[in-house]
């Protein structure tokens, strides 16, 4: 019964494949066995819309006359990377304008920052350009302030260098005092607990062993067709799986690129965490080819099948201290409460599930019109054999 | 919110002011008998809408109406404002804009009412329902989103 990319690709073209989003998938297996469905079914859509700080975008202005060889550069008074080629530069999404009150004033709102500037880009908006350089033969100009527009740059394209987390934890704050952290207020006494992963939809937790998920993959990336460039930053798929598979935290990360012109900033959004900083939301979807029985199972693993770790956010993490609190399956999370020390703590994601599927229909949708096609990894993740290890900075 | 609008009543013409309140109170406030002194200093009458103590927030939060004479009425505020107590008028409105949330729910554990909800927990979409919000304006800082405002 195995597939092919080929094949698929083909039926495709015809407007003949069959396409499920993970859940309906999950419903398909459960109704005809696992055999069945994965003869059945072409395609899964799987998808994750949350916050990913490790993304951002490069940008070409095009050269103004007369010219200026960028040292420093802002986009709406938040600074952009410009160590590069006269008129590139990568803003990222965490940065913050250089007069923001930060934590100085009680808990920073952080309401704008380098993710809504790639926001405001998306929309249309115009977005003020400041520049200054030191002066060239070549590039005499030493200062430059005016407004760009997505429409009139060169490329503008996003490239994040860790997004798509495999899983990851659920955090609390054991401590008597509430804190601020990427991962939301945390109420003191782990009277609240939050996660962020879209569970039995999110791409790598239904391809856990990364049989179809590689370097060229082709991905659904905020609206606009991309790809998977590279393993992301920290991608680690050593991390300790549960009997399904599944590792529990996080473990594989995905880099990716897409064209930021193409994208839409529904599904691309700033974050502002209190008291924490700013971030980019992303909205990432990922097709699963069914190629055979074994990716079937996976990509059929359910919310009650993937398991979360507790960290605790005020004593722990912050220290690097690893300390097993104990596991939590997405059901339960989803239920909007779990049991911690014999109490019902209240659950909260940070990662939307209903944008997520959302995602997960639309690139069904345009893959049943045959404007969506697979592309073979040219080169898988790193797996379990993988020889490189996650490693800790040591402090000399 | 200015303090101003809840001590203006300039516009009523009659000397009785009836007016609702939301007041924060610090955890130090919480054990005076802030409800008796209106009452028995200040001659004023209150209705309770709303009341709660969150030991783990460190803060209550008392929905009022508070009538009386308009000398009364602002004697009472100086008093409440004396004590630490923030106060806000129940004229405003909190607004969700739809456009910007992404039902991420972030905003569900910190709603001291449970005005915001998940209800259906296979959609995972939050619902927000005004008759429950006492306009605390807790949701409004967490929302990573900016969805959440407040409307006067």
């Amino acid at each position: 019964m195995a597939k092919t990319y080929e094949e698929i690709n083909e039926k495709i073209k015809n407007k003949k494949a069959v396409v499920l989003n993970a859940e309906e998938f999950i419903e398909l297996v459960d109704k005809k066995g696992l055999k069945e469905a994965a003869k059945e079914v072409d395609i899964v859509t799987t998808a994750t819309f949350g916050p990913m700080c490790s993304s951002g975008a490069f940008i070409n202005t095009g050269h103004a006359n007369p010219r200026i060889k960028m040292q420093k550069v802002w986009l709406n008074d938040v600074e952009a990377y410009s160590g590069l080629a006269a008129v590139d530069f990568y803003i990222g999404a965490t940065q913050i304008p250089d007069n923001d009150p930060e934590n100085s004033n009680g808990k920073g709102l952080f309401k704008y920052g380098g993710g809504h500037v790639i926001q405001d880009l998306i929309a249309g908006k115009d977005v003020k350009l400041k520049a200054t350089a030191y002066g060239t033969d070549c590039y005499p100009r030493k200062e430059i302030e005016t407004t760009v527009n997505i429409k009139e740059l060169n490329e503008a394209y996003l490239c994040n260098p860790r997004n798509c987390y495999q899983n990851y934890g659920i955090a609390i704050n054991k401590s008597d005092k509430t804190i601020y952290t990427y991962m939301g207020v945390l109420k003191p006494n782990a009277a609240n607990a939050t996660y962020c992963s879209a569970g039995q939809l999110s791409p790598l937790l239904k391809d856990p062993f990364y049989k179809t998920i590689g370097i060229g993959t082709r991905i659904w990336l905020g609206g606009a067709q991309g790809y998977v460039y590279w393993q992301g930053t920290q991608h680690n798929p050593h991390v300790k799986r549960n009997k399904n598979g599944v590792p529990i935290g996080g473990a594989g990360t995905l880099a990716v690129v897409g064209d930021l012109k193409e994208m839409s900033p529904e599904f691309i959004a700033g974050v502002s965490m209190q008291g924490y900083g700013v971030s980019l939301a992303v909205g990432i979807g990922v097709p699963i080819p069914i190629l055979d029985e074994e990716i079937a199972k996976y990509a059929a693993l359910k919310d009650e099948d993937i398991e979360a770790p507790i960290i605790d956010y005020a004593n722990d993490y912050p220290v690097c201290k690893p300390r097993d609190l104990g596991t939590r399956n997405y059901k339960e999370l989803k239920s909007g409460k779990i049991m911690i020390d014999g109490k019902d703590v209240p659950t909260a994601g940070l990662s939307s599930y209903s944008k997520a599927l959302k995602i997960a229909n639309l690139l069904k949708k345009e893959i049943q019109e045959g404007k969506f096609f697979l592309n073979k990894p040219a080169q898988p993740l790193p797996g379990t054999e993988w020889e490189e290890k996650f490693k800790p900075l040591k402090v000399r | 919110m200015t303090n101003e609008k809840i001590k203006d009543f300039s516009y009523t013409k009659h000397s009785l002011v009836k007016r609702k309140l939301v007041l924060h109170f610090p955890k130090k406030t919480i054990d005076q008998p802030i409800t008796y002194k209106l009452v028995k200093d200040y001659n004023l009458v209150f209705n309770i809408l709303k009341a709660k103590i969150d030991n783990e927030q460190e803060e209550g939060l008392l929905v009022i109406e508070l009538s009386g004479k308009d000398e009364d009425y602002a004697k009472g505020i100086d008093y409440l404002e004396s004590l630490g107590i923030k106060l806000q008028p129940l004229e405003k409105d909190i607004e969700r804009d739809l456009d910007k949330c992404t039902h991420c729910s972030a905003c569900v554990v910190h709603c001291p009412t449970g005005a915001l909800f998940v209800k259906d927990r296979k959609t995972m979409e939050v619902e927000f329902d005004k008759e429950k919000c006492i306009l605390c304006e807790a949701c409004i800082p967490v929302c990573p989103f900016g969805a959440m405002k407040i409307e006067y």
